[in-house]
């Protein structure tokens, strides 16, 4: 059967509570169990407002999740990806029956196994063998499955040497692709995958990811796949689901959705940049005045910065925007002064576009942008804007730079003779 | 055309939810959690499993002397000793499975943060590798017994000593069943942790742990300890192995009844709270 829907989300939502839980619970509580008795409907679920994490909310409620649907099919492999507080890991936790949802419900047809975090479970006493057991049972397998995968799971995981040892001594790599080997032979319907393989090295992620393609290529089994790692999610994603303040924002095909959303994104931080009179109000980074999280190399750039000042500037005012790393190590500057590039601003407002004319050269990763300005002071914003850089055609590479390789792509020709 | 779903996750929830059936497919997990309890509670100790054995006897000597010798309880022709340790041991089965299972939910609040099994699988857990325990404390009680009749002393074994694994399956209900109801509390109210570690040392002296019953009715405090369960259990215990005390026909239907009727109280709280617990915690 093509179009055998295993798994299906229907108006699920799910609400928190802000702040500490403390005194006030008794009596919301007893206010909760009179209105159950006169029939009425929870007092607490209607004052809820959307999961904005930055912006300030009057309820004490929140719904992480509102009203989220969808469909998975069998052998599907579905990406789930959205910012932090998007809420991935709480969609997650309903799935897999860690936590129950406020409202709708969710049907299955097949068992689901989760693999949230490192080592689930993991006793830090217990050998590496031990833990394999332990793991499995927790997982839902019994200890004759497990038997009789024993030594397929140590293979994969690359453990053979440790097997013995506790797993206290364990690097949290290791403890990761024990982990990992272990989900991975469980065979559920349904796996769970949560931002796990961030951990592991290279060699094993890309044999975590090819694990990940057998499972439902060949098992026909189903995985959901949470992550931030936007060409996991290319490489292996057959549909995606982007969520955003706990609503869906998109459902569909992978391309589509990275291009529709992430390249089209508000990325400006809510939170104001106001320092020594001077105040930034909006800046952005991608195609025209479109603000992209995520930038394809070498892909021609616009760069627009909107100022205000509080008081009156000097004719001599200059800044620069920083290209950081993760490390918040600059790659590079452009700079006003730099260019010789003398700018007077106007009434108390300044526009500036700047062209990034062969787009950026750095390789995969997390960069962010911060902006120096120069008046009588020195005024340093730092993280004004955040995105990521993944691969593109443009860059006349084959083959991705991988971090060993260094930071930024040369674009280059060769001729043997 | 509509296949049948294998389940649904809803935030309704019946009033007792428990999938026997479900336990029984995680049967493993529960050996392999008691297996982990057992060998891990003394790794990187020097006297290892010894400690089982230390806890009672030490607790034993104590109240012997103090109770026994300067405050001069009678505890009929037994020795002293051996009916401290009778009542200690006992009781002690009672403690743990109690203290630990009252902790369930906030204990292991990262792995059931993470994934899901049957939570009961817990606390019936740490029941069954607490009877391991109790086992080998028995076992020490039986050598100090045979030391005792070698010596001369003239102990008897009560004809009932049969019962005595319905009295354990009991205390085990009792113990998890108020284990239940406390952990699934606690995920709210803290408070109660304190409630606990000292409320059950209270209990343990209207636990006729120390005091015979006779002492109690003779001082016309028996309203003391009639409604206590726990009370009966170690009595009736103590008569079976020590054929000293009294087992009353009242007693003993009250403490089954009332066991049975505290873990099912015990069943349908937890199963509640399992759903939502780790929001609130």
């Amino acid at each position: 059967m093509k179009d055998d829907i295993i798994l299906k989300v229907e108006n699920v939502s799910k609400q928190y509570r802000l702040g500490t839980i403390g005194t006030g619970t008794i009596s919301h509580d007893f206010n909760r169990f009179l209105a159950r008795i006169r029939g009425k409907e929870d007092p607490y679920l209607k004052i809820g407002e959307t999961n904005d994490r930055s912006s300030k909310g009057k309820s004490e409620y929140v719904w992480a999740l509102k009203d989220i649907n969808f469909e998975v099919k069998r052998g599907e492999i579905l990406g789930i990806i959205g910012k932090n507080g998007a809420g991935k890991s709480t969609l997650l936790k309903i799935l897999s029956k860690v936590t129950g949802p406020t409202t709708g419900s969710i049907k299955s047809r097949g068992r689901i196994a989760s693999l949230l975090e490192v080592g689930t479970g993991f006793h830090p006493e217990m050998t590496g063998k031990e833990n394999i057991f332990l793991n499995g049972a927790i997982l839902g397998m019994t200890k004759k499955e497990i038997s009789s995968k024993l030594n397929e799971i140590v293979e994969f995981s690359g453990c053979e040497r440790y097997i013995d040892t506790p797993v206290k001594r364990y690097s949290s790599g290791m403890k990761v692709r024990l982990a990992f080997a272990v989900a991975a032979f469980l065979e559920p319907d349904i796996l769970v995958v949560d931002e796990v393989l961030a951990v592991g090295d290279a060699e094993f992620q890309k044999k975590a990811i090819g694990k990940m393609k057998d499972i439902s290529s060949q098992g026909g089994r189903t995985v959901l796949f949470v992550s931030h790692d936007m060409n996991a999610i290319k490489s292996l994603c057959s549909r995606l689901v982007i969520l955003k303040n706990g609503t869906i924002k998109f459902v569909g095909a992978v391309e589509q959705g990275i291009q529709n959303y992430l390249y089209t994104s508000e990325n400006f931080n809510a939170r104001t940049f106001i320092k020594n009179d001077i105040q930034i109000v909006s800046a952005t980074i991608g195609v025209s005045s479109s603000s992209q999280e995520v930038i394809e190399v070498f892909k021609p750039l616009d760069i627009y910065v909107k100022l205000s000042f509080k008081k009156e500037i000097p004719s001599d005012f200059k800044m620069e925007l920083f290209f950081n790393d993760l490390f918040g190590q600059p790659i590079s500057t452009v700079s006003s002064w730099l260019n010789s590039m003398a700018i007077t601003p106007k009434n108390s407002e300044l526009n500036v576009h700047i062209k990034l004319l062969n787009g950026l050269s750095f390789n995969e990763g997390e960069y962010s942008i911060s902006l120096r300005t120069f008046t009588s002071v020195t005024t340093d914003f730092e993280d004004v804007l955040q995105f990521s850089v993944i691969n593109s055609k443009y860059t006349g590479y084959k083959f991705p730079l991988k971090p060993i390789h260094g930071k930024v792509y040369l674009p280059n020709t060769w001729e043997v003779k | 055309m509509e296949q049948k779903w294998l389940f649904v996750i809803s935030p309704k929830t019946k009033l007792i939810d428990l999938n026997l059936k479900e336990v029984w497919q995680y049967r493993d997990l529960l050996m392999l959690f008691v297996k982990r309890d057992v060998i891990t509670l003394y790794k990187q100790t020097i006297l290892g499993p010894l400690w089982y054995l230390i806890q009672p006897l030490f607790t034993s000597i104590i109240f012997t002397l103090v109770f026994n010798n300067v405050a001069g309880i009678q505890t009929g022709g037994i020795p002293p000793f051996l009916f401290n340790l009778a009542g200690i041991t006992i009781w002690n089965y009672f403690k743990e499975c109690l203290t630990a299972t009252s902790d369930t939910f906030k204990k292991n609040e990262q792995i059931f943060g993470k994934v899901y099994f049957p939570r009961i699988i817990m606390p019936m857990s740490i029941v069954v590798s607490n009877l391991l325990k109790f086992g080998i404390q028995i076992l020490v009680f039986i050598a100090f017994y045979i030391y005792f009749i070698t010596t001369g002393h003239d102990l008897i074994v009560s004809k009932y000593i049969f019962l005595f694994p319905v009295l354990v399956l009991c205390m085990g209900m009792l113990g998890l069943g108020l284990g239940m109801i406390i952990s699934s509390m606690v995920t709210k109210y803290r408070d109660l942790t304190f409630l606990v570690s000292f409320g059950v040392q209270l209990l343990m002296y209207i636990s006729l742990v120390v005091l015979p019953l006779s002492l109690f009715q003779e001082k016309g405090f028996e309203w003391a300890v009639k409604y206590n369960p726990m009370a009966y259990i170690v009595e009736s215990g103590r008569f079976m192995i020590l054929n000293e005390g009294s087992v009353s026909q009242f007693g003993v239907i009250y403490t089954s009844i009332f066991s049975i009727a505290v873990l099912l109280l015990g069943i349908v709280i937890f199963n509640k709270t399992e759903k939502t617990f780790i929001d609130t915690i």
